[in-house]
């Protein structure tokens, strides 16, 4: 029997202001799969990563996206998230007068309640919050503290990570969480990633820099050029990545005539 | 006997006239005249209009077109178990209660807590304690200057009562409620209160202005607060009437040395509101803290305008109003500073943050700093912005669905202006009321 990709894109193309970002994009992830997606600035990796999400500001012209045997298309962002779609942002919001505590509860329970789940007795919650933060190094704080408010570009991202971990979608999206890490902070954020790997979830691990990768070793690595996949591979592809960077594929791709033309 | 009804200066005075022969006839000579001077200055003043500075956004129009009679006496058939209805649940305090205007015994709750505290009508005190009222009433608000002072002047007749006497600290609030109720035609009320807290002393205050039902009235009223040496009052005022509710009131503080006044303000109701707060710290190292949080809706139109006034060194006053504005409403800050020739080291911060949700509602914020003094500290700063959409795209990735995310966001951004009020019934009570408002009757609780 032939296994029902978790997720499956075909032919995505989007559109914002008028303007193409994607350009027919093709990609499928199983369950307890690492998808990394590789590119240069203004490849389009982070609209992907939103559209998954289901952010409107962008417009998709062609193409679908399937996620377990469902059309995400006419499906609401909360919706998605309740479907198992996490999205850890490149530039998490701040939100003043919302602690994380309270936004991770309020999430948490409209989550369970779209699933048919009671809320989480305050005890159990306080429970999973503090295991859950021992997994990035949460202060008691940082969980007290309005949402990334004041927070440092570290402390921000591992709160990204730290969300999920508290969700556990089914399919976990990074948009560029490695981007101004330092190497602590990499590896700290990278385990919580790691931690969270098993047989039932995938991940989409966007980002512009190997680095990352060598924490959170991908089972399959793509490389996105103006706004499609010109390049897939293994993980050694990001080791190749490293040393000749992108322009030489960038190159083929402005230059090869489309697969499907 | 037929009221007057009163609409232009001419009635007023009519009215007026009509006023005092109903009065009394033992109320004080010096009260007649007090009443007498009210009257005569508004006549010379009339109503301001948006050519006067201080009333430059707001059209005091809609008061002046309404023919008002004054209120009866307040006859509403109305229980304390009914009038839980409309209090803060969990309140422990000591209640008074005016209907239209009036005070009511029947439905106020004193409990005198200490020695020497006086608590009660105006009306009462206007004939037992000469001493006291002759050294405060209309010693503050300044009638020569505003004709809305002077109206409620010339009419004064009854109010809050409270004295603290030295060294006096109150655990439980003093909660001053005004209900205005159902009419055949609309009414007007001036509300009085003298409130003295003595040195030493310590008291928190609530004036909470509400109505029965949905009926065009109009409340003019004015709080004189004499706050003596080392005291502290926490002071509350709470407007959420009808719709139809014209209300406008003035608090004028007068502090002491090292005294310390914080003023909550919170408008939700009424069609036209307009807050007078006007501390003046007359002591030196006293300190004045505002906290304002006002959200019209539909054509509600509310104006805050502030007149602190700085007349001693050392004084420290904060400003922090936030405003919420939805549908075609109109928002008002005015935030005038006025440091005088001798406060130095005056430290003066004013901020106005507002947020509008509709395309149509509209906000003024005008600071006006006018500094005598050359060693001082005086900032403002004032910000527009509409609901944040990252913040809302944010909490819907997160499974958390559009309007709760939007209420969310609402709730955090008045919390700030919440979490300030000490009084957990009124801070709780007040969350309700806010969260309802935004939530717009869907239910939220399954989520929140």
């Amino acid at each position: 029997m032939v296994k029902k990709p978790m997720l499956e894109i075909k032919n995505l193309h989007v559109k914002v202001n008028d303007q193409e970002i994607l350009n027919g994009v093709d990609l499928k992830v199983n369950a307890g799969e690492v998808h990394s997606i590789m590119g240069p600035n203004g490849s389009g990796k982070s609209t992907l990563a939103q559209v998954l999400a289901g952010r409107d500001t962008y417009e998709i012209t062609e193409g679908e996206i399937i996620y377990q045997g469902k059309n995400l298309m006419e499906i609401k962002p909360e919706e998605r998230a309740c479907m198992g779609i996490f999205m850890a942002f490149q530039y998490p919001v701040e939100i003043l007068g919302v602690t994380n505590t309270y936004l991770m509860r309020t999430a948490l329970n409209a989550q369970r309640k779209f699933r048919g789940l009671e809320p989480l007795k305050p005890v159990e919650f306080a429970k999973l919050l503090k295991e859950r933060g021992k997994i990035v190094h949460m202060s008691d704080d940082l969980l007290q503290r309005s949402v990334n408010e004041g927070f440092s570009g570290g402390e921000k991202k591992r709160n990204e990570i730290f969300q999920m971990a508290v969700l556990e979608p089914t399919l976990g999206i990074l948009d560029e969480t490695d981007s101004g890490l330092d190497i602590d902070a990499l590896q700290i954020v990278a385990k919580g990633v790691n931690a969270l790997r098993n047989k039932e979830r995938a991940f989409i691990v966007i980002t512009h820099y190997q680095r990352l990768l060598s924490y959170i070793v991908p089972d399959y690595v793509h490389v996105l050029v103006d706004g499609r996949i010109v390049k897939s591979g293994g993980k050694e592809l990001a080791l190749e990545l490293e040393s000749k960077g992108y322009s030489w594929l960038e190159e083929e791709s402005r230059t090869a005539v489309p697969v499907n033309a | 006997m037929d009221t007057i009804v009163m609409q232009s200066k001419e009635s007023y005075l009519e009215g007026f006239e009509r006023f005092e022969k109903g009065s009394l006839i033992n109320d004080p000579t010096w009260l007649r005249s007090i009443r007498r001077a009210g009257i005569s200055r508004f006549f010379e003043l009339g109503f301001p209009t948006i050519q006067d500075e201080d009333w430059r956004f707001t059209n005091v129009g809609p008061i002046t077109r309404t023919p008002f009679k004054l209120a009866e006496n307040g006859h509403e058939k109305l229980d304390s178990k009914e009038l839980e209805r409309y209090t803060f649940s969990g309140l422990e305090c000591t209640r008074l209660v005016f209907l239209n205007g009036q005070y009511s015994p029947s439905l106020s709750s004193i409990r005198f807590s200490v020695d020497g505290l006086k608590l009660g009508s105006l009306s009462r005190a206007l004939t037992v304690e000469g001493d006291v009222l002759d050294e405060h009433l209309a010693q503050y608000a300044d009638f020569q200057r505003d004709a809305f002072l002077a109206l409620n002047t010339a009419f004064l007749k009854d109010g809050a009562f409270i004295y603290i006497p030295n060294g006096a600290v109150l655990k439980e609030p003093i909660y001053i409620l005004y209900i205005s109720s159902s009419a055949s035609s609309p009414t007007i009320t001036h509300p009085r209160n003298l409130i003295v807290l003595e040195d030493n002393s310590q008291a928190t205050i609530i004036e909470d202005y509400i109505s029965l039902g949905e009926d065009v009235y109009f409340s003019n009223s004015i709080s004189e607060v004499v706050v003596g040496e080392n005291s502290v009052l926490s002071h509350y005022m709470i407007e959420r009437e009808s719709k139809k509710a014209f209300n406008v009131s003035t608090i004028r503080f007068q502090q002491s040395r090292s005294s310390n006044v914080t003023l909550h303000s919170v408008l939700l109701g009424g069609a036209l509101v307009r807050s007078n707060v006007h501390p003046v710290m007359a002591g030196e190292g006293s300190e004045c803290m505002i906290n304002g949080l006002f959200m019209p809706t539909g054509r509600q139109h509310m104006d805050n305008y502030m007149r602190v006034e700085h007349a001693s060194p050392h004084c420290d006053s904060r400003q922090l109003y936030k405003g919420i504005l939805d549908g075609r409403s109109h928002g008002v800050f005015h935030g005038r500073i006025i440091v005088h020739k001798d406060a130095q080291k005056t430290d003066a911060k004013q901020t106005n943050k507002n947020l509008l949700l509709s395309d149509e509602a509209q906000i003024d914020t005008k600071p006006q700093l006018e500094i005598y003094a050359d060693d001082v500290k005086c900032t403002h700063g004032a910000t527009i912005g509409q609901i944040d959409r990252n913040a809302i795209f944010y909490l819907r990735s997160r499974g958390i669905d559009e309007g709760t995310s939007r209420v969310l966001l609402l709730l955090a951004f008045a919390s700030e202006s919440l979490e300030r009020m000490k009084v957990e019934p009124i801070r709780k009570g007040l969350e309700g009321i806010v969260t309802d408002r935004f939530a717009q009757g869907k239910h939220l609780e399954s989520v929140l």
